[in-house]
């Protein structure tokens, strides 16, 4: 199967300080790929690399094969690389219907019409009302985002990135200042997920890495230091350098 | 996570989809109920001041294009009278310059000089955010004003531009000394652009715009690009401006230089901000009441009504941060406890 | 050859009353984050002051100087309190619409108070006349001015870089959130700011009475000048302020000299272009 999302000999430096360094990642569909690593390993910087937020000092960015390196954040979401956020980044004002109905739009090129709204087409209101009705926003559907539960919220991020039909999504710790009680509707959301989309998912949570990826990628200092299964991870010397310091032999082997 | 079957699912949507349209057509009637009942009230109450409900309605138009890009697109500007000014000296060179008296191509004119304007302003304005930004609205307002200034060949020069001969409207009615016809015509002017203005707040380009109002790498990160879309909303504005700005010429038959200046930018901002932002009726309910009390206060001492202006200013934005139009509409929704449905 | 002496002395002259009168603006701005649109109305209030004390009191320019500088503080301490701490941290609009409120009282109380024509401040005699270079000469106001705006610049750069206060206003103007965290009064700091900043505005508007006259509508007139410096200068920068007001003194009165046809299209046109191409001002910090 060919890669629908490659990354080749990525590299990013602020002045002399190297932040991304050499990272290579490729991906097919149906990919369930977590990313971790610990504070300052680089994630930030490599969402922001891929996402087109900021210019790489050299390597390059490919999806389904087109090359997007040269291209901006919009362009790559239109191509079908999207991105969720850490901290939802909602519309205090606007409904969940508004914002999946945005998204689809959008997608569908009409959102600079001037004329009619998404109310008055049938289609996209059909594709919204589904898209809530998966992620168990149905019944919320006209109610204003301020009103909605932080947990429901997250889940409306994910109906919004769907309702653009990405090829690549990539998800900034889903679960993140979710309630404990409200994490396995998140969970079963991302279990959901369409099974041809390739997915990235940074988390720190590792029983939600363990059960959600398939394949584990460790970033340490700008490097990947491990890509492989999620049974092998903690196995590995060097990511257990990585997370524990020189501790690491001394803490698990107790 | 309860399973509806699709035909109830899609039976519920379909409700509840009428019933927001049929709330959204409700607003706009009432909102065009509303426009021509006061616009009759004051033919009624003052017929001899017909003038001054025209000039009204053409700063209504002002304010309404302020609205669009600073209710609608969050961006603050001190300089939308640079958009209203190109639509008057268009419509007016037209006339005094050209002879094209027929007061639908004047407007036509002035719609198109404003759009062209409002696609200069928003490119420059869009390179800054924040106190630049600011600067640069004022600064291009003064720009518009010098060269108009200077180009007195053309616009009259501080002298302001006269000549400005109409043609009847439609080749039958008159514009009479009363000011009847004027009126007639800013009312059915303000009527169509308001409808239009609604339609276009509420499409899926107003919402796009409301987003980027909020949060522009939200936008952004579903792939709009945020500076096309304000551009876009600049040169709607442009046009809405520049249709008050050609009202003004023909009504009044004359262009000052007045209609660049920073003041005039100034006040409609006020105005605006007095009424509400981001509802399009604070914008009218806004300039109806300035214009009013102007009126009524500067005619016994402009310094007063100044000091006025600038207490008032401080009380909205201290009591009343949502201007008159929102502050009453939230008081009216407290007391009807609504559902949470939406507005435009 | 005289008239580009001229020119460069009443450029650089006038440079420096801009400079002393929006230093304090672009201090506060970059301080507070305060789009303070009535700044040069606290300029226009000094001048006032100071008209009233070396006309009708008749008690000389050094006094009245000095007493500009203290009554505009005291003006502007309640105001202060009242009306802008309640919009520090507000979006920028309620800022803009708040402070072009309080500009519009000032014209409307400083017209009911003082009256509606052009206040005149007598000179000293020792700033009358001209001083020969020799050459060329030159009105001994325009070097004094040259002078208060270095001596500002330099008064400002000592208490910026070299005083404990100077420390805490900058941690301030860096991360008001740490600098307090770290023990720095914040609510201090920017009291003192505003009072210095108001301060040097009156001061600004007595030595700049020559170039900017002192009317009620001075607050309006003058506003967007001042806000120009402050932006092309970037918020907070005393060398970004400096070079704006130089730069923009230059391009004013050149403009007035060669082209006073024109008025003053070529500032709003270079102001533009300078903003266009340094949108965070010519020091200021990419974000």
């Amino acid at each position: 199967m060919s890669a629908v999302f490659e990354v080749i000999n990525l590299k990013k430096a602020f002045g002399g300080l190297v932040v991304t360094n050499d990272v290579s990642l490729s991906m097919v569909a149906g990919d369930r790929v977590a990313l971790i690593g610990p504070n300052g390993a680089g994630k930030t910087t490599f969402v922001n690399l891929v996402t087109g937020a900021l210019k790489p000092s050299s390597g390059e960015v490919r999806l389904r094969n087109e090359p997007v390196t040269r291209i901006g954040p919009t362009g790559r979401v239109q191509r079908g690389l999207v991105r969720s956020f850490q901290v939802t980044r909602l519309f205090q004002d606007m409904t969940p219907a508004e914002h999946v109905g945005l998204a689809v739009l959008q997608r569908t090129g009409k959102s600079a019409e001037l004329h009619g709204n998404f109310l008055t087409r049938p289609a996209v209101m059909e594709e919204v009302y589904d898209l809530l009705e998966r992620l168990g926003l149905y019944s919320l559907a006209h109610r204003k985002v301020r009103e909605i539960a932080y947990g429901q919220q997250r889940l409306l991020e994910l109906a919004i990135a769907l309702a653009l039909k990405p090829s690549v999504l990539l998800l900034d710790e889903p679960a993140a200042g979710v309630p404990q009680s409200d994490t396995g509707r998140i969970e079963e959301a991302l279990a959901n997920l369409p099974a041809d989309l390739a997915v990235v998912m940074i988390e720190h949570d590792m029983d939600l890495v363990f059960r959600f990826a398939k394949r584990v990628v460790v970033l340490a200092a700008g490097t990947i230091i491990f890509d492989g299964l999620p049974a092998d991870v903690t196995k590995d010397a060097r990511v257990r350098e990585a997370y524990l310091g020189s501790y690491a032999n001394a803490g698990l082997n107790a | 996570m309860t399973e509806k079957t699709n035909s109830t699912l899609a039976a519920g949507a379909a409700t509840t989809r009428s019933r927001l349209r049929a709330g959204f057509i409700k607003r706009d009637l009432y909102g065009f109920a509303a426009i021509v009942i006061v616009a009759a009230a004051g033919y009624v109450l003052f017929p001899d001041n017909l003038a001054l409900l025209t000039r009204i309605i053409a700063i209504a138009l002002l304010v309404l294009s302020l609205d669009l890009v600073t209710g609608y697109c969050g961006v603050a500007t001190l300089g939308q009278a640079a958009l209203f000014g190109s639509g008057a000296y268009a419509a007016g060179i037209l006339s005094a310059h050209y002879g094209i008296n027929d007061p639908l191509l004047m407007t036509l004119g002035g719609i198109f000089a404003g759009a062209v304007a409002g696609l200069i302003c928003g490119i420059v304005m869009l390179r800054a955010h924040g106190l630049p930004q600011l600067v640069l609205s004022i600064a291009l307002v003064y720009l518009f004003h010098e060269f108009a200034n200077k180009a007195s060949s053309w616009t009259g020069g501080s002298d302001g531009l006269s000549g400005i001969v109409l043609d009847p409207l439609f080749g039958l009615y008159e514009f009479d000394l009363f000011g009847h016809t004027a009126y007639f015509f800013g009312v059915v002017l303000l009527l169509i652009v308001f409808t239009l203005l609604r339609i276009v707040v509420r499409s899926p380009f107003g919402m796009l715009c409301r987003g980027i109002k909020e949060d522009p790498v939200r936008i952004r990160a579903l792939g709009a690009s945020p500076h096309k879309a304000v551009i876009k909303m600049y040169i709607i504005s442009g046009a809405v401006a520049g249709t008050g700005g050609a009202l003004s010429a023909i009504s009044t038959q004359v262009v000052a230089l007045d209609a660049l200046s920073f003041t005039q930018s100034a006040e409609a901002l006020v105005m605006l901000v007095l009424g509400g932002t981001g509802s399009l009726f604070g914008a009218l309910v806004g300039t109806v009441i300035f214009m009013l009390f102007e009126d009524f206060v500067s005619a016994a001492n402009p310094f007063h009504w100044l000091t006025m202006v600038g207490a008032l200013l401080i009380v909205v934005v201290l009591f009343a941060p949502k201007g008159i139009f929102g502050t009453v509409q939230d008081l009216l929704s407290v007391r009807k406890n609504t559902t949470g449905e939406t507005r435009p | 050859m005289q008239t580009v002496f001229s020119i460069a002395v009443d450029a650089l002259a006038y440079g420096m009353v801009l400079f002393v009168i929006s230093i304090g603006l672009s201090v506060t701005m970059g301080l507070m984050r305060v789009v303070n649109l009535a700044h040069g109305g606290f300029a226009m209030i000094g001048g006032y002051i100071a008209s009233y004390v070396a006309r009708d009191l008749a008690l000389g320019y050094g006094l009245a100087l000095i007493a500009a500088v203290v009554f505009t503080i005291l003006i502007a301490i309640p105001i202060e309190r009242l009306l802008y701490r309640r919009i520090y941290g507000q979006p920028e609009l309620t800022q803009v619409l708040m402070t072009i409120g309080i500009t519009f009282c000032i014209i409307g109380i400083a017209n009911f108070v003082m009256g509606p024509t052009l206040k005149t401040i007598p000179l000293a005699p020792s700033l009358q006349g001209s001083a020969d270079l020799g050459f060329r000469t030159i009105p001994i106001h325009r070097l004094f001015a040259i002078a208060c705006g270095l001596a500002v610049a330099l008064g400002l750069w000592y208490a910026i870089e070299k005083t404990n206060f100077g420390i805490k206003l900058r941690a301030s103007v860096d991360n008001a959130a740490m600098a307090a965290a770290l023990g720095v009064r914040t609510e201090i700091v920017y009291a003192v700011s505003f009072a210095a900043a108001v301060g040097l505005a009156a001061f600004g508007g007595v030595v700049g009475s020559e170039f900017l006259p002192v009317e009620p509508y001075y607050a309006l007139r003058y506003m967007v000048t001042f806000l120009v410096v402050v932006s092309v200068g970037g918020a907070g920068s005393i060398p970004g302020a400096l070079a704006a007001c130089l730069l923009l003194g230059a391009i004013d009165t050149t403009g007035r000299y060669l082209m006073p046809e024109f008025g003053e299209f070529f500032f709003y046109l270079a102001v533009i272009a300078i903003i266009c191409v340094f949108p965070s001002g010519l020091a200021g910090r990419a974000k």
